[in-house]
């Protein structure tokens, strides 16, 4: 589903990510672990196509096609989905009208047709209990005013509304208690399916428990230094990253 | 046309004169008229030596030749044509003005309202009208005022009287469609009894490709316990000059809320002075603008909380793109008796270009200790990560942009409290920042006219 090859990107004349290679195949899980800084974030702006980077190189191929030149809008359409690690509040603007742009320009690119009024609002009310999400927030301004929990809740209904092929989870756990969390968690569980595959980005174990990994990849230096099953995230919590530093052979 | 007054003197004169011989003005009137003459004649137009008129380039279009019509109408088209403009389909009682002079015979509305012709209210209605006609204008703080009480063609009259409860909305629209570049003054007096309410609205439209200059000043009265809605919608020519002053006075628990929805125009002032007089009071004064091209909106607003336990919002809003400019000059002032009073002032706004120019300017007075008074002012560009975050979720680059302008408009919009004028309202606003909506666009007039067809537009590659 997705392929990511040598992948370079700075910043500023600063390099973040020096050489990074990922594989992604439908129905798995993915946890990209690492400190702060190691860019993390980077890698999930680089797939959604944020345009803040002075150079990229190397390869992300996605579904078959060269992600590099699509638009973000297209992206999205195509089925990527990020989960922001800190959602943007937008004045003004209900979930309902956004989420109803969104898919009703997401339809017309596939080809099909838009939902009428009755089957978006159905539609909108199964996805707003499948994530346990209470009935005002859908009636006020995108997270406007949202506290850390609902602005998280809000991603993950997005993310249900929008039904992804890919979803990326950019520090989902930050911020959460842990009946958020586990709300939280149960949403993207409960959406997972064979055919899609989910990327989490996180800083801790913790969110690892509720969504458990198929690969855990650490990312240290701008770049994956080491890969693994579910149990380096326990290994990585216990020894910390030093050890990474330490054991891992990487070249700085 | 003004560079000395002496052109506008003559005419003056012979105007003056005209009405002692035909006696359609009362000796009120007339004194009135002579004594606002002689203000102007010492005054002047408005320059930019004038600190509140500094950034406002009236000389540019005081300078073109203008026909003043002080005794004739300029009947030049069927008055079908007139009601054609994008403020129509509302549902309410409709009355227009052309090229300054009021369209129809008065009418007893339900509920003994009255709607005439400030004119004919003159004759009919002397007690209401020697009592509160120019008692506010009268200030005579500049020129323009001081010229539109000696040479107001005409206007509107509303009154509604004490306990009426209006219930239909009655819309007024303002129309210039002549042949020449005229010059008009009208003048507007809204009386609203105790415990009595209104809502108003009140259209500027142009269909004229010829320029003019429009100078209106408005009187609104609203006795003890009443409530006025007033919401004014302009929609103009680019070669077109629009100056309002609205003049408000409230006594004790009143409530009044004032709409300006500026969608198009080529220079256009508009000055609106509340004066809480009673106890007990609220004035809401807002306003939209959408500017582009070389278009020029000015809103200047003043409250005088004369009296204690009032509050007044004042909410400004505009986007300004292309050579656009836009000025908001926002004064509270709070008088010494003036305690428990609470003051709010918002301005904010979004540039889209460089070269489109946005001037702010709080001001407040405050004499009075016990008060609460904010203000806040803000002009920036459209926030990069929302549209970034609205992009993610498939939406393209100018929807994303649309809804963001749109959803700052709305928050002057939300305040509407009519339903009908709140979603005819949005539409037109979503057309404008789509680029559909120019002035008048539905008006067979303009079809016929190839100088007139405008596609006025917010250029969607550079926002």
């Amino acid at each position: 589903m997705l392929e990511i090859k040598d992948l370079h990107v700075s910043i500023q004349g600063k390099e973040i990510l020096k050489g990074l290679n990922l594989s992604v195949k439908p129905g798995e899980v993915h946890a990209i672990m690492g400190p702060n800084g190691t860019g993390k974030s980077t890698l999930a702006n680089v797939i959604t196509g944020r345009d803040i980077y002075d150079n990229i190189s190397g390869e992300i191929i996605y579904k078959g096609k060269n992600l590099m030149e699509m638009a973000i809008e297209d992206r999205a359409r195509e089925g990527i989905f990020l989960s922001f690690q800190y959602p943007v509040e937008i004045p003004g603007v209900s979930i309902t009208n956004f989420m109803r742009a969104a898919m009703d320009e997401i339809y017309l690119y596939r080809g099909k047709k838009p939902m009428s009024g009755g089957e978006f609002l159905k539609y909108f009310n199964e996805k707003k209990q499948f994530v346990e999400m209470t009935a005002n927030l859908a009636n006020r301004s995108v997270n406007e005013g949202f506290s850390g929990g609902e602005k998280k809740k809000n991603e993950i209904f997005q993310m249900a509304m929008l039904n992804p092929d890919l979803a990326i989870l950019d520090e989902t756990d930050s911020g959460l208690d842990i009946d958020a969390l586990r709300i939280v968690a149960n949403g993207v569980n409960k959406l997972r399916t064979p055919e899609n595959a989910t990327i989490v980005i996180t800083h801790y174990q913790r969110l690892l428990d509720y969504i458990v990994p198929d690969f855990v990849h650490v990312l240290y230096g701008g770049k994956i230094v080491k890969t693994g099953g579910k149990e380096l995230a326990l290994e990585l919590e216990d020894k910390g990253y030093e050890w990474i530093k330490d054991h891992a052979d990487i070249q700085l | 046309m003004m560079e000395n007054y002496q052109n506008l003197k003559q005419l003056f004169d012979g105007f003056f004169d005209q009405y002692i011989n035909n006696e359609t003005d009362s000796p009120l009137s007339l004194s009135i008229r002579k004594g606002a003459f002689e203000d102007f004649y010492r005054m002047g137009f408005p320059t930019n030596k004038i600190e509140k008129w500094r950034k406002t380039k009236l000389k540019d279009v005081l300078d073109l030749p203008y026909t003043i019509n002080t005794s004739d109408r300029l009947r030049t088209q069927q008055q079908k044509s007139i009601f054609e403009c994008e403020i129509n389909n509302l549902d309410t009682d409709l009355f227009s003005l052309l090229n300054g002079w009021y369209e129809k015979s008065s009418e007893n509305l339900l509920q003994g309202v009255i709607v005439c012709s400030i004119r004919e209210a003159e004759q009919k209605y002397p007690e209401l009208f020697s009592k509160y006609f120019d008692r506010m204008a009268s200030d005579r703080s500049n020129g323009l005022i001081a010229l539109n009480s000696a040479i107001y063609s005409d206007g509107y009259f509303v009154y509604v009287p004490d306990n009426v409860a209006c219930n239909r909305t009655i819309q007024i629209v303002n129309v210039i469609n002549a042949t020449s570049r005229i010059f008009v003054n009208t003048r507007n007096l809204v009386i609203v009894g105790k415990n009595a309410s209104l809502s108003l609205v009140h259209c500027d439209d142009s269909l004229s490709s010829f320029g003019s200059f429009v100078n209106n000043v408005s009187e609104f009265f609203v006795d003890e316990g009443g409530q006025l809605d007033f919401y004014k919608m302009q929609n103009k020519d680019e070669k077109a000059t629009v100056i309002t002053h609205n003049f408000v006075e409230q006594q004790r628990d009143t409530n009044t809320h004032a709409n300006t929805i500026t969608f198009n125009g080529g220079l256009i002032r508009n000055d609106t002075r509340v004066k809480l007089a009673g106890k007990g009071s609220h004035a809401d004064v807002m306003g939209l603008y959408l500017v582009d091209r070389e278009q020029f909106v000015d809103n200047q607003v003043k409250i005088d909380h004369a009296v204690s336990d009032c509050t007044s919002n004042q909410l400004f809003k505009g986007i300004v793109d292309e050579n656009g400019r836009a000025i908001f000059n926002g004064h509270i002032l709070v008088q010494q008796d003036a305690q428990r009073t609470a003051a709010y002032q918002s301005n904010n706004n979004i540039q889209l270009t460089d070269t489109a120019s946005i001037d702010t300017h709080p001001f407040l007075e405050i004499y009075a200790d016990d008060v609460k008074c904010s203000h806040g002012a803000t002009v920036g560009q459209l926030d990069e990560d929302a549209l970034f975050y609205m992009m993610q979720r498939g939406i393209c680059e100018r929807n994303a942009r649309m809804l963001l302008m749109f959803s700052f408009a709305g928050q002057v919009i939300d305040h509407i409290k009519i339903p009908a004028i709140k979603n005819r309202i949005s539409e037109l606003v979503s057309r404008r920042l789509k680029g559909e909506l120019s002035a008048c666009e539905s008006c067979e007039l303009n079809c016929e006219n190839p100088d007139s067809v405008m596609t006025f537009e917010i250029d969607m590659s550079k926002i």
